[in-house]
């Protein structure tokens, strides 16, 4: 109950500011903008988003989802409002899931609002579907995972700046692990055992069966729990910085 | 109402409060005195659940913060020292996300938020954003929050803090009108904001009472007739702290 007045307040907060307009539209030109440019969406002439839609996700979303989260916690240490939220009669754990679910929301109305490439595609050529609506689903969930860590970042400091700087290097790390070209060039220097290490911390991995329409329960557990932990940091945080 | 027993908080290697004990009965406001750094906003943010005691205990309408703080929190109104507010609110919009969260609903709802509007006059600005208003209109906005749920606690750190001489004596005047039904416990540093709201005043000097008694008590405790003398000559100054 009280995560939903929470999430409330902070959606319409998003939307009072210029913050998720200008993050809705940037995310929709460059997503766009590289499909058609670097992503050969025409040239191609494969009726599938996979490489040519869904691929620069990750690469956008290192860069503008901590944009989106960083206000979250660190805002309410610098003005204040913290002792508001913390003498209210409502648990910590309600608060971080409702703002949480609020900035989930801003990129779920940023990324529904790419519907115009499906309509292209289904016009051009006959995908499928299904495997659309899981990549989907997958860019949602690294989406997710990047707000998390900023989440978690944004508890440890009163300052925007640091937050964002720090979630994006972590999120870019993230990125790179586990991208084909960095792993290979790892490989050339490291053990096979770090590699496998290293793989398994970037989201490629799991992004990458999702977005081929593959549903693979390790996935979805991987994601969740990497959300969950980030959650959980947060609240451990937010504890003891009262203390 | 209130009663805080042996209330300790420990940063690092300084001792904030110090074993800290006094009790707010129901119709008593409390003048909580001392100089900056004394231990006034530290303990008010123990009994409000904020921040955690090393020990000791703080019971609201005979509710242990520690043991049950969301009960406890449901029965204190707060404002805390800053008066912060999320600025990209409306005064109502505001008021009515505080309401919400503390569970109220529907016109029960609408109610609180009229209610708190009109007593601490903000109807003038109550659709304007937050952003746009003066010191004065902001610090009341963030006391007609704590006035919402109609709590029998009231929690008010240093309420006139920034205002114009004519807010502040509203303030005082709304303090000593709702004191009549509730507990209250208000840190200030204007002196004669003591005789004007209080029927008690502590006075704390790092972490510990001083000096515990009426308004008409203390001032015969200083012996020479004002409340400044007594203050000076039991509190540490920050410059002998700075010196010794």
């Amino acid at each position: 109950m009280t995560s939903a007045t929470i999430y409330k307040r902070e959606l319409s907060s998003y939307f009072a500011q210029p913050t998720a307009y200008a993050i809705i539209v940037i995310f929709l030109a460059l997503s766009m903008g590289l499909t058609f440019s670097f992503g050969n969406f025409v040239r191609v002439g494969d009726a599938s988003l996979e490489w040519t839609f869904f691929f620069w996700h990750p690469w956008i979303f290192m860069l503008l989802a901590p944009a989106v989260g960083m206000k979250l916690w660190a805002d309410e240490h610098r003005t204040g409002t913290i002792e508001l939220l913390g003498t209210f009669p409502v648990s910590t754990w309600s608060a971080i899931i409702g703002k949480f679910l609020a900035a989930a929301t801003v990129w779920l109305a940023a990324l529904l609002l790419t519907f115009p490439i499906i309509i292209t595609v289904n016009y051009l050529g006959d995908p499928d579907n299904g495997a659309i609506f899981s990549g989907y689903i997958g860019s949602f969930l690294v989406c997710c995972t990047f707000l998390a860590i900023t989440m978690l970042v944004s508890a440890c400091t009163r300052d925007q700046v640091v937050c964002l700087i720090v979630s994006v290097a972590i999120c870019v790390t993230m990125v790179l692990c586990g991208y084909d070209d960095f792993t290979r060039e790892l490989g050339k220097a490291a053990s096979p055992a770090v590699v496998e290490i290293v793989t398994a911390l970037g989201v490629w991995e799991h992004f990458r069966s999702l977005i081929r329409g593959m549903f693979r329960l390790q996935d979805f557990v991987w994601f969740a729990s990497f959300i969950l932990v980030c959650l959980l940091g947060t609240s451990a945080i937010l504890s003891a910085k009262r203390a | 109402m209130i009663e805080v027993e042996n209330l300790t908080k420990q940063f690092g290697s300084k001792r904030a409060v110090d074993d800290l004990s006094f009790t707010v009965k129901k119709g008593e406001v409390l003048g909580f005195l001392g100089p900056n750094g004394a231990g006034k906003s530290t303990t008010m943010r123990m009994i409000t659940g904020f921040i955690p005691p090393t020990s000791g205990d703080a019971k609201v309408c005979g509710i242990s913060v520690i043991d049950d703080p969301r009960h406890a929190k449901s029965s204190i109104g707060y404002l805390p020292e800053s008066a912060p507010l999320y600025h990209d609110m409306t005064v109502t919009g505001f008021l009515k996300f505080c309401a919400s969260v503390r569970g109220l609903s529907g016109s029960v709802k609408n109610d609180a938020v009229e209610r708190a509007i009109e007593t601490c006059f903000l109807g003038a600005v109550a659709r304007q954003s937050i952003d746009t208003l003066s010191k004065g209109y902001r610090h009341r906005t963030c006391l007609a929050q704590a006035l919402l749920h109609d709590p029998e606690v009231l929690i008010l750190d240093e309420p006139t803090d920034g205002l114009d001489p004519n807010q502040k004596h509203e303030v005082r005047q709304l303090i000593k009108r709702l004191g009549k039904e509730k507990a209250i416990l208000f840190s200030t540093h204007i002196l004669e904001e003591v005789e004007a709201a209080c029927t008690r005043a502590v006075i704390v000097d790092r972490g510990k009472i001083v000096a515990d008694g009426t308004p008409e008590a203390l001032i015969e405790q200083s012996g020479t007739g004002s409340l400044t003398d007594l203050f000076r000559n039991l509190t540490t100054r920050d410059t002998e702290e700075a010196a010794a």
